[in-house]
């Protein structure tokens, strides 16, 4: 067999190896070069894709101080304390949308967790086991509704009925009341930052739910039969043996429906009012970080303004983004604490 | 003593009877949610609805154009996501055992996740749209890639961890390449979960009005030029509903009704999928 470099011209035999003579019966190489190289690449491949995720989070952070450079220059720490919001003198302050942000995200929390707790519960201890599944599936078709459903039901049918019997009441009877009266005065408007937050808590209650029934299921048996063994009640299990194990996973999910609250753009965007005003109570209308992005940002002009919605859009992104790390957290010590166990 | 029996008795019945009651309070929001839809919606719908385009104030018309809209940047979005998704998910599930890449990207990818979605509308909006100085459905499609690459990066990991390792060292053992095995054996082997996660993710995007705001913002007429401001179903949803106008409120809920109904029969979809696919 001889090479075709006669002619000059180089052919295919010439690139393979010359082959050692008596090598007959020695096996094919089971990993060619072409099939580590192959590997290689791929590996290479799919990393890249992945790296991909952490240049998003990267540019999403350098995108938006960028953006609100010219604010950070020009109002610098004075933003984030500075209430005042006027697009025709170009003052603006971060203060009114941040308390918003963090007040109906508050109230979410409060009204949702223990609402979270109590669906756990029925589904972990006390549904019937073929109730189970169509229950589980219906709270998370509740985490599956749009948020512009969400905004839209709550603008037509929750805020009357919020304005014409919750917050008379609430006015009536709460308001009477020293020091917390002043969360519960003023017209009964029906939007307004409470409205916003009950709507929000609704939104994060299969979240919480979610991550609260997970946890509540690692528990291992024999600690509850022990506890039911010792003539503990349903509610004395949870209250002594389920909740203490699952602490840590349980404050986790808390976090991740505040981080899911804090950004939540278009329920509230509907709800709060929109009105750039600091007020005590929680029935005036007031305005969210991002209910001001939504609402102003396209209509928004000049430099400062913009940049001014862009820093807003920095800060709530900052927020959201240590409640969720720190949820991220405490769910992954939990899950390595369950390794140690096993 | 008796009396100490009696109170842990009756805390116990009490704080069941709070389950209970959040159970139900839970189930009955979604309810009425969707009562409320379906009463609002159904007597909007019309053939109309599928036929003609967003109207002016004051004179009828449908949600054709809006309805294409979403259909498109939806569909752009999740064929632009999707790969990116699932190969990262590759990296983490298979390679992901060593170095700093993988748990970096991990965490990050987590915090994604639930990232409010107006901040991935105002990254696309300084990186693309302030860059170009106009509004698109490229930059809406991207946007919305962005929501769905971190869902698909997490269901493609979990459901590859999935795979048992004898599966992979048996396909090793018959001398199998790594990137074959990967992409012939074990991802093959979790199809349903991986397509199971598209589906939610496209489910996802499908309501999502935040990142479409900035990016494709609206637009009144018919058009399929990606590269030109485009209507979609949640933003025009969001502009009728909060108008005065009667005609344009009536679309709002019927346009509510369709994205929910979508929504919730692909979650439906995919669970039925995946539970079918699946062995046990």
């Amino acid at each position: 067999m001889s090479s075709g470099t006669a002619a000059g011209v180089p052919t295919i035999i010439d690139a393979l190896p010359p082959r050692a003579a008596g090598s007959v019966d020695k096996m094919p190489d089971p990993h060619p070069k072409s099939v580590g190289f192959q590997d290689l690449f791929f590996r290479w491949f799919t990393r890249f894709f992945a790296f991909l995720v952490l240049v998003i989070l990267a540019g999403i952070l350098l995108s938006l101080v960028y953006g609100s450079l010219p604010a950070i220059q020009r109002f610098g720490f004075g933003f984030l304390v500075d209430s005042t919001w006027n697009p025709v003198t170009e003052k603006f302050g971060a203060l009114v949308p941040i308390i918003g942000t963090l007040v109906t995200s508050a109230i979410a929390l409060l009204i949702g967790v223990p609402v979270s707790f109590g669906i756990a519960l029925f589904l972990t201890e006390l549904s019937p086991p073929w109730l189970k599944r169509p229950l589980g599936t219906a709270v998370e078709l509740l985490a599956a509704i749009p948020s512009i459903i969400y905004g839209m039901w709550g603008l037509f049918v929750l805020a009357p009925l919020f304005a014409d019997h919750v917050q008379p009441w609430l006015i009536g009877t709460l308001g009477a009341l020293p020091l917390v009266g002043a969360l519960f005065k003023g017209p009964p408007q029906g939007i307004g930052v409470l409205t916003a937050g009950f709507v929000l808590a609704i939104m994060v209650i299969p979240f919480i739910a979610a991550v609260m029934r997970d946890v509540f299921e690692v528990v291992p048996a024999v600690l509850k039969e022990s506890a039911y063994g010792i003539g503990c009640t349903t509610w004395e299990v949870v209250r002594n043996v389920v909740l203490p194990y699952t602490r840590i996973g349980v404050i986790g999910g808390i976090m991740l429906g505040l981080g899911r609250a804090l950004g939540e753009t278009m329920a509230v965007t509907f709800l709060i009012g929109n009105a750039h005003q600091l007020s005590a109570s929680i029935l005036a209308p007031g305005n969210s970080i991002a209910s001001a992005l939504a609402n102003e940002f396209t209509e928004a002009v000049g430099d400062v303004y913009t940049s001014s919605l862009i820093e807003l859009g920095l800060i709530l992104f900052l927020i959201t983004f240590v409640v969720l790390a720190l949820a991220k957290l405490l769910l992954l010590q939990l899950a390595k604490g369950e390794g140690r166990k096993t | 003593m008796r009396s100490l029996y009696l109170r842990r008795l009756a805390m116990n019945r009490f704080n069941l009877a709070m389950s209970l009651l959040a159970m139900l309070f839970g189930i009955a929001f979604l309810f009425w949610i969707l009562y409320t839809l379906a009463a609002a919606g159904f007597h909007a719908f019309s053939p109309a609805l599928f036929s003609q385009m967003t109207p002016p104030p004051g004179s009828k018309g449908g949600l054709l154009n809006a309805i294409v809209g979403s259909l498109l940047m939806a569909t752009m979005g999740t064929l632009i996501g999707t790969p990116v998704g699932i190969f990262a998910g590759i990296y983490l599930a298979e390679y992901g055992s060593r170095g700093w890449v993988a748990p970096a990207t991990r965490f990050i990818n987590d915090i994604l996740l639930s990232a409010p979605s107006i901040i991935i509308g105002l990254f696309v909006y300084q990186i693309y749209v302030f860059q170009v100085k106009h509004f698109s459905a490229w930059a809406g499609s991207f946007a919305l890639a962005l929501i769905v690459i971190p869902i698909v990066v997490r269901t493609t990991e979990n459901m590859l961890k999935l795979v048992p390792d004898s599966l992979r060292e048996a396909a090793f053992a018959l001398g199998t390449p790594q990137w074959k095995v990967i992409t012939m054996v074990t991802l093959r082997s979790v199809r349903a979960g991986v397509i199971t996660g598209v589906l939610l993710a496209v489910a996802r995007i499908s309501g999502e009005t935040a990142p479409l705001l900035f990016t494709a913002l609206n637009n009144q007429f018919w058009t399929i030029d990606l590269n030109a401001p485009m209507s979609n179903l949640p933003v025009v949803i969001f502009q009728f509903a909060m108008s005065p106008y009667d005609d344009w409120q009536r679309l709002a809920w019927a346009g509510s009704l369709l994205i929910t109904l979508a929504v919730l029969g692909l979650n439906i979809m995919a669970r039925l999928f995946f539970r079918q696919r699946t062995p046990n």
